[in-house]
């Protein structure tokens, strides 16, 4: 039997309004993820795959067609419900991090565990990315790849039912981005949540349950990869 | 136009809304300076203007009684260029269907029409037909408060005698600009008047024919005022000679001195603080717009702009802003200086305002507001022109963060993670943050100042009414008069306790420190008037020795257990010794006191008295004592104490509300341009911050939590520090007017504090709902995509 669907997409649009200019960024996407699954969304610059993971985490709304989050409707969510979703259900992970220079790395994860129903503590979501240690730096004091584990750990305390992650390895260098790669795997492996990652780089796709091309607002094609390699043997 | 200037325009138009913020604050230092000096010019310009067309004299003297043909002599003393000798008197008058007291002062003018020296300025009606005893012109004021046009008649107790008159006109005079009854503090033109009669029949009504009582001189251009005052007194000595005076020391003149120098004072104290915030202001929001900038800075850098070129690009920016703020500053000054105008038209009786607001005023403001905005913006400016091109393109380094004092103090779990973060912003930005915390004080304190007025007048009226003066009716007889007097006037219609007191007009001196006033003899055990010691608590009288008004001590250079030189000015002019028996408080006028007994003693005369206070009863009987003391011809002047307050509530509210107004609304302005600008500041710094909060989950209320929780808080810090600000300004403005005149005390009641914090709390309120609006626009997606 499937694993549940988390996620059931259908007729999925998205048209931007630049002035005059109407960009089409979504057109027409139907889409299941289920419950616990690591998917990869790759594709170039414009291809849609932000407007989908925005969408799908609540920070958007579509101008076409509906999303379903398990039983709901998540498009007909007003903002204080969509508020409301993003701060119990989903766990975003940036590029750059978006950290609050003015908290230290404790709280900044306790910033979400402050406000999440069944949260784990921030220590413990801190030991889970491997930062056990520099608890109490700020972001300043931290590196990039200290502040994306930071990042993850604010993202996964809440236990969320999803994890959406915007090329969180973009602004790192090749080590660093497989540490960060590893922490999110163990997340997704010993959690069960499930994590989407969009990224431009292709070799990510490897470590990926199911991987999907968006080109031009529509998906192109669909992989299903037989085992996931594990992020240490990727290399780019 | 230039792309750079086109930059300008457009990066003025993003920030249009803190432009406006900072253009209304230098607005308001400059329509401050603009209206108390534009005003003060009007006002000065005006006097010298009137008194040279209607030649106001130079000096003044009173006196008893002296043949006319002792003028020859005055006329020889040198640097004597024109001589009026008139008689002046001291009336009762009569209005019909006015019940209460009315008193005045009748000066006599020439018959032929020829007025040498303080030539009256006709506005209604003509001049007196000569020798007729029945014409009178009378102030303009007094003619307005009673509906009084030529034609309509009144009646005068002169010299004892009750005379009926006809207004032939109305008039002003250079002398008469500040019109008070004798020991009023505020004018009443219903109950006091100002009446010109012809100088024969004026003459003859006194019993003063081929005599005067008063004199006025003009003095030539460069002569020795001081020579020829003391060439005077000793002439006059023989005659009664009440003691010659200068234009410094003509009452409504020095009323007007008094006046202009507060307005001096304003001008120089007001638009230091709104510049000074201004510049402040400035300086914060350019290093910011620098900040966002510095790439862009980079490029047209790259491009080979000099640092020149770009230091002056943000000149530019920053003039303009300045610029609007003056213009708008110099219209608002000069509307609110006209305000002002019909205000002081009230008050002083100038027969017309010449406005006048000098091109040197004009350029001062606006050289003073671009100094202080440049000064305020150049080190942002130069900071950013100095960076190189390769550095200015990289991104700021990230914001450093450390742990506030409180949380160090171990306060630490105590705070939600929103609380600290809004103290570590605060700290990590100390100077931003006490500049904030330094303009709301300003504004708190502006506030303040408007309203000092009326606590402080308020309570110098309570003390003197309240306190020190407590009876109904004052009144003045025309000569010194047997103590026998009492008895009668307790006898009169409803009256409840009479007090008596004696008068004696004195030059109190110390070495070369003197001072002219009067001795007043008073009552032992008396109610009705009390002196008051520092605490205010009611002081027994010694049996002998002089007790002085503090302030006059202090002129006089001298303390409690001093001797001081006693002239007496009037009857065989004796010089006498007095000890100083101590010090009263008195916020109006300065004295001399002594018991009665002592004084008649001193004087080394039988008991005599010159006036009385009286304690009446309220009803029917009012009337028929009123009509009582019309009837008596020895009282010269009737005061009524509840009066007295009235006219201080009808005539000072108008212009207390046009002060508290105004600071109102310039407080609110700083405040809002400071307490917004942050904001602003604040919302362009940590959108990015606050859209991640908002991603991970955060509701609109708490992100705005977050941001205005900072304003909040620094409000909050700033307000008693406000509060403490506006105690120093109020200190300040009560510091500076000083005088034996009048004494501000350092007073602000309960209600005044109340306002001032409301008043900040207000603007700041606003000015968060305002950047609230704009926290609901932030852009989740956008942010997120870009390293700041």
């Amino acid at each position: 039997m499937n694993p549940a669907v988390v996620f059931q997409a259908r007729g999925l649009t998205k048209v931007y309004h630049m002035g005059e200019v109407e960009v089409h960024a979504l057109c027409g996407i139907d889409l299941d993820l289920y419950q616990g699954e690591f998917v990869v969304l790759l594709g170039p610059s414009g291809s849609g795959k932000s407007t989908l993971l925005n969408i799908l985490g609540g920070l958007d709304t579509p101008t076409g067609g509906r999303v379903m989050y398990g039983e709901r409707e998540l498009t007909r969510y007003d903002d204080a419900e969509l508020t409301a979703y993003r701060r119990e259900h989903v766990g975003f992970v940036f590029q750059f991090y978006n950290l609050i220079p003015s908290l230290t790395a404790r709280e900044n994860v306790a910033l979400v565990t402050d406000i999440a129903r069944n949260p784990m503590s921030a220590d413990e979501a801190l030991r889970l990315v491997d930062l056990g240690e520099r608890l109490n730096h700020f972001p300043a004091q931290l590196s990039g790849g200290e502040q994306q584990r930071v990042a993850i750990a604010r993202a996964v305390a809440k236990r969320p039912a999803v994890l959406l992650c915007d090329e969180p390895t973009g602004a790192l260098d090749v080590a660093t981005g497989i540490k960060v790669l590893e922490v999110i795997e163990r997340v997704n492996r010993e959690i069960g949540t499930t994590t989407i990652i969009i990224t431009h780089n292709v070799v990510i796709a490897g470590m990926a349950d199911r991987v999907i091309h968006l080109s031009n607002g529509l998906i192109q094609s669909e992989e299903r990869n037989a085992s996931r390699v594990a992020p240490a043997r990727l290399s780019w | 136009m230039r792309a750079l200037d086109r930059k300008l325009w457009r990066d003025l138009w993003l920030m249009k809304g803190q432009a406006v913020a900072i253009g209304l604050v230098i607005l308001c230092g400059v329509a401050t300076y603009i209206m108390f000096i534009a005003i003060l010019d009007s006002l000065r310009a005006t006097r010298a203007d009137y008194y040279s067309h209607n030649r106001f004299a130079d000096v003044f003297v009173s006196l008893k009684r002296a043949p006319e043909g002792l003028r020859r002599q005055i006329e020889a003393i040198p640097g004597v260029t024109r001589v009026e000798t008139r008689v002046v008197a001291g009336v009762n008058i009569d209005v019909e269907g006015f019940a209460e007291p009315v008193t005045g002062l009748i000066v006599a003018v020439p018959d032929e029409g020829y007025q040498p020296l303080n030539t009256l300025y006709m506005r209604s009606g003509r001049y007196v037909e000569p020798y007729r005893a029945d014409e009178v012109i009378v102030s303009e004021a007094f003619a307005e408060a009673h509906g009084f046009t030529p034609g309509d008649r009144l009646a005068a107790v002169i010299n004892g005698r009750r005379q009926s008159l006809t207004i032939v006109g109305t008039a002003l005079s250079p002398e008469y600009i500040h019109q008070l009854r004798p020991g009023g503090i505020f004018p009443d033109y219903k109950r006091y008047g100002v009446m010109w009669m012809g100088r024969k029949a004026l003459g003859n009504a006194l019993d003063m024919d081929g005599a005067f009582n008063d004199i006025v001189l003009e003095l030539a251009v460069g002569a020795s005022e001081h020579d020829v005052i003391d060439r005077l007194d000793r002439l006059l000595d023989r005659y009664g000679g009440l003691g010659a005076y200068g234009r410094e020391d003509q009452r409504s003149h020095r009323f007007l001195d008094e006046e202009f120098g507060q307005l001096d004072m304003m001008s120089k104290m007001f638009p230091v603080i709104f510049l000074g915030v201004a510049a402040f202001l400035l300086n914060v929001v350019i290093t910011r717009l620098v900040g966002l900038q510095r790439e862009q800075i980079a490029i047209m850098k790259a491009f080979g702009y000099g640092n020149a070129t770009v230091t002056w690009h943000y000149l530019k920016l920053v003039l303009v802003v300045v610029l609007f703020g003056v213009a708008g500053g110099i219209a608002s000054g000069a509307w609110l200086a006209h305000l002002m105008g019909t205000i002081y038209m009230e008050f002083f009786r100038f027969p017309y305002l010449t406005f006048t607001l000098n091109a040197h005023v004009l350029s001062e403001a606006t050289l003073a507001s671009m100094g202080a905005g440049a000064l305020g913006t150049l080190l942002a400016v130069r900071r950013a022109a100095a960076l190189k091109p390769a550095e200015a393109m990289q991104p700021a380094p990230p914001a450093r963060y450390r742990e506030s004092w409180p949380e160090r103090l171990g306060l630490r779990r105590w705070l939600s993670p929103s609380n600290r973060m809004i103290l570590r912003h605060i700290g990590r930005r100390p100077f931003k943050s006490a500049v904030t915390v330094c303009g709301i004080a300003v504004a708190c304190g502006i506030t303040m100042t408007g309203h000092f007025q009326k606590d402080t007048v308020g309570y110098m009226l309570d003390v003197q009414y309240g306190m020190s003066q407590r009876e109904d009716i004052s009144l003045v007889f025309t000569e010194p008069t047997s103590y026998r007097a009492r008895y009668e006037l307790a006898a009169l219609p409803g009256v409840r306790r009479v007090e008596v007191q004696r008068s004696v007009p004195v030059e109190l001196r110390n070495g070369h420190l003197s001072y002219r006033t009067a001795i007043r003899g008073m009552q032992p055990g008396g109610d009705l008037q009390r002196l008051l010691d520092a605490e205010l608590r009611p002081i027994e009288l010694p049996s002998s020795g002089v007790i002085l008004t503090d302030y006059l001590a202090e002129m006089l250079g001298v303390r409690p257990g001093d001797r001081l030189t006693v002239e007496v000015l009037e009857g065989g002019r004796p010089v006498r010794e007095a000890i100083v028996a101590g010090v009263v408080k008195e916020y109006l006028g300065v004295s001399a006191y002594m018991e009665l007994g002592a004084l008649n003693r001193f004087m080394r005369e039988g008991p005599a008295i010159s006036g009385a206070w009286l304690a009446v009863s309220d009803g029917d009987e009012l009337a028929r004592l009123y009509r009582a003391l019309k009837d008596m011809p020895r009282v010269a002047g009737v005061a009524l104490r509840r009066q007295e307050i009235r006219n201080f509530n009808k005539t000072m509210n108008e212009s207390l509300l046009f002060y508290t107004f105004v600071a109102m609304i310039f407080s609110v302005i700083i405040a809002f341009g400071v307490v917004y600008n942050s904001a602003r500041i604040a919302l362009t710094e940590r959108s990015r911050e606050l859209a991640s909060l908002r991603v991970l989950g955060f509701t609109r209320g708490e992100i705005s939590y977050i941001l205005l929780g900072e304003l909040g808080l620094l409000t909050v810090i700033a307000l008693p520090l406000g509060l403490y600000t506006g105690r120093l300004l109020c200190w300040m403005i009560a510091h500076n007017l000083q005088n034996d005149l009048y004494r501000i005390p350092l007073i602000l009641q309960p209600n005044t504090y109340a306002f001032a914090v409301t008043v900040v709390i207000a603007a700041a309120v606003v000015s968060g709902l305002v950047v609230r609006r704009r926290l609901d626009q932030l852009d989740l997606i956008g942010v997120l995509k870009t390293k700041e």
